[in-house]
């Protein structure tokens, strides 16, 4: 049983980074950029949520909803203010402008919350699901995030491929100039999906402080980071790739913590992000590029 | 009154005068081909009439509305589509998507409404997709619709351009060289399209073309561009035996 379970909380830590992951993706996907400040929005959103619930009492759902609300606001200015003005600039500026912006909410949080972990409530109280007469406990917060993340994969592909809004996304990753020439907004564009991917960060930083419920200013930083492997991993820009490379890689987290060394997991994470990147450049979904020539 | 006027319209990069004391006016309706050799500034000219570059001189009129400095998409929503020189569809898309890309504005409904899959994003997708389908009906690319745009045979990728341009309900169509790369016959079946797209939409059309049977074939006046400046501007047979512009083409 202990390989089932280990199983199960590699997927729930999984499903947690695909979240993450969808959110990176996403934005690299149609703004072609990696936005590294992802994480700590993924944090902003774990504590507008501490907020609402521990400070102002707030019922947990109505905490979520505004803390989605911050985190969108939160995305389309920081698209708004660092990354818009450096468009057509070089994508190691705005590389290093998302680095900077992620070290710059994370010090706003040490400033206004303090660098001490505060305990967070796990919004998710359904009971949990036992099985096999106990054998087997499978946490409500596991359950929700799964179906929570497969929804959310689902929505935003049909989103992309479905709508006008997400026509326009693909024509911008495709081609700016000639996107506006035909009449779409790009810089509108790429604000929706700052937007999103911003939402997605929110839900992600509850369902991340719920099943592991400390909250510190750098909470967001390493899944983040592994978020953005699980991207890579399972083909940057790819919807579904960012869903399968976030279970993928929490589970081998967890697997690997359970049988080779706790300490080790990490290692081990990102050596295969290496591999990958040798063997399969594009990632596990990835669009082989060919140049016709 | 002319679609189309450009008064003394010109632009500077660095010291490069490209294009100088640019005007030339197109009647509605009229197929109007621009001509020049090579670096003549024939494709800045376009980038300028679709508010890719700002002129630094000069007035832009479309439908006796000053188009001069306003943006790519306040440009196109007023009623100018363009195709390219290098096709640049979005090659991902479904052909069928490409022409709803370009449909783009005339169908609203907000990301919301789409989020959440509201009646109103079906009621509209429905009405685009029929519109979508009818231009590429028009343009004999139905059987292609589910295709991704990049896989299209060359030709068509070059009329389903024009379809999505079409999809942005111009008053004024230009096409940047679309016989470049063709082979005689494909060359033929565009000119039946251009003059067909004329016809069918009553659009009024200017182009940029080296094939000198495609421009004598359709235009019914041209302006040859040299260095920048007009050299010659008229009736389409007028101007090409013009000593001028034989010369300018073929050099002494």
């Amino acid at each position: 049983m202990s390989f089932a379970a280990h199983l199960i909380n590699g997927i729930s830590l999984g499903s947690v980074y695909a979240l993450i992951a969808l959110g990176y993706t996403m934005v690299y996907g149609i703004a072609k950029m990696l936005n590294f400040a992802h994480g700590d929005v993924i944090m902003i959103g774990g504590y507008a949520v501490f907020v609402g619930v521990s400070n102002l009492g707030m019922n947990p759902l109505a905490a979520i909803v505004v803390s989605m609300a911050v985190c969108t606001v939160l995305g389309v200015t920081i698209e708004r203010v660092a990354y818009r003005p450096l468009r057509g600039a070089s994508p190691l500026a705005v590389l290093i402008t998302a680095i900077g912006v992620s070290y710059l909410l994370q010090n706003i949080a040490l400033l206004v919350f303090g660098s001490d972990t505060k305990a967070f409530t796990n919004v998710v109280t359904l009971p949990n699901l036992e099985l096999f007469d106990g054998q087997l406990v499978i946490k409500s917060v596991t359950i929700v995030t799964v179906i929570v993340s497969v929804i959310i994969m689902i929505g935003l592909t049909l989103f992309v491929k479905k709508t006008k809004i997400g026509r326009a996304m693909t024509a911008v990753s495709e081609d700016k100039g000639a996107a506006q020439l035909m009449g779409i907004n790009v810089n509108g564009t790429i604000a929706v999906t700052f937007a999103i991917g911003s939402s997605l960060a929110a839900i992600a930083g509850v369902l991340l402080c719920s099943a592991y419920p400390s909250l510190t200013p750098y909470t967001g930083s390493m899944p983040g980071i592994k978020a953005f492997v699980a991207a890579v991993f399972g083909g940057i820009g790819s919807i579904p790739g960012a869903f399968i490379g976030g279970i993928l890689l929490g589970v081998i987290e967890n697997l690997s913590k359970a049988y080779i060394s706790s300490q080790l997991s990490d290692a081990i994470v990102f050596s295969i992000l290496i591999i990958v990147l040798l063997v399969k450049p594009t990632g596990l979904l990835g669009r082989q590029i060919q140049e016709k020539v | 009154m002319a679609l189309l006027e450009t008064k003394n319209l010109g632009i500077s990069f660095g010291g490069l005068r490209a294009v100088n004391a640019f005007d030339i006016s197109v009647e509605k309706g009229q197929l109007y081909g621009l001509i020049g050799p090579n670096g003549a500034g024939k494709t800045t000219i376009f980038n300028l009439l679709t508010g890719v570059y700002r002129p630094d001189e000069g007035a832009i009129l479309l439908d006796g509305v000053n188009l001069t400095g306003k943006k790519t998409i306040e440009i196109c929503k007023a009623g100018i589509a363009r195709t390219f020189q290098n096709i640049r569809l979005f090659g991902d898309l479904s052909v069928l998507d490409n022409v709803k890309a370009g449909l783009h504005n005339h169908y609203p409904y907000s990301t919301f409404e789409g989020v959440f899959r509201l009646p109103r994003y079906f009621k509209t997708e429905r009405e685009m997709n029929g519109k979508a389908r009818e231009l590429l009906n028009v343009f004999g690319l139905e059987e292609y619709a589910d295709y991704k745009a990049r896989n299209l045979p060359y030709g068509q990728q070059r009329k389903l351009e024009i379809a999505r341009a079409m999809a942005t309900e111009p008053k004024l169509l230009l096409l940047d060289e679309p016989a470049a790369g063709m082979n005689p016959n494909e060359t033929k079946e565009l000119m039946d399209t251009i003059r067909f797209v004329r016809d069918h939409f009553d659009m009024t059309i200017l182009l940029i073309e080296h094939d000198m049977k495609l421009v004598s074939g359709i235009c019914e006046k041209l302006t040859v561009l040299n260095f920048g400046e007009v050299l010659a501007q008229g009736d389409t047979q007028e101007v090409l035996n013009n000593p001028e512009v034989i010369t300018a083409y073929l050099g002494e």
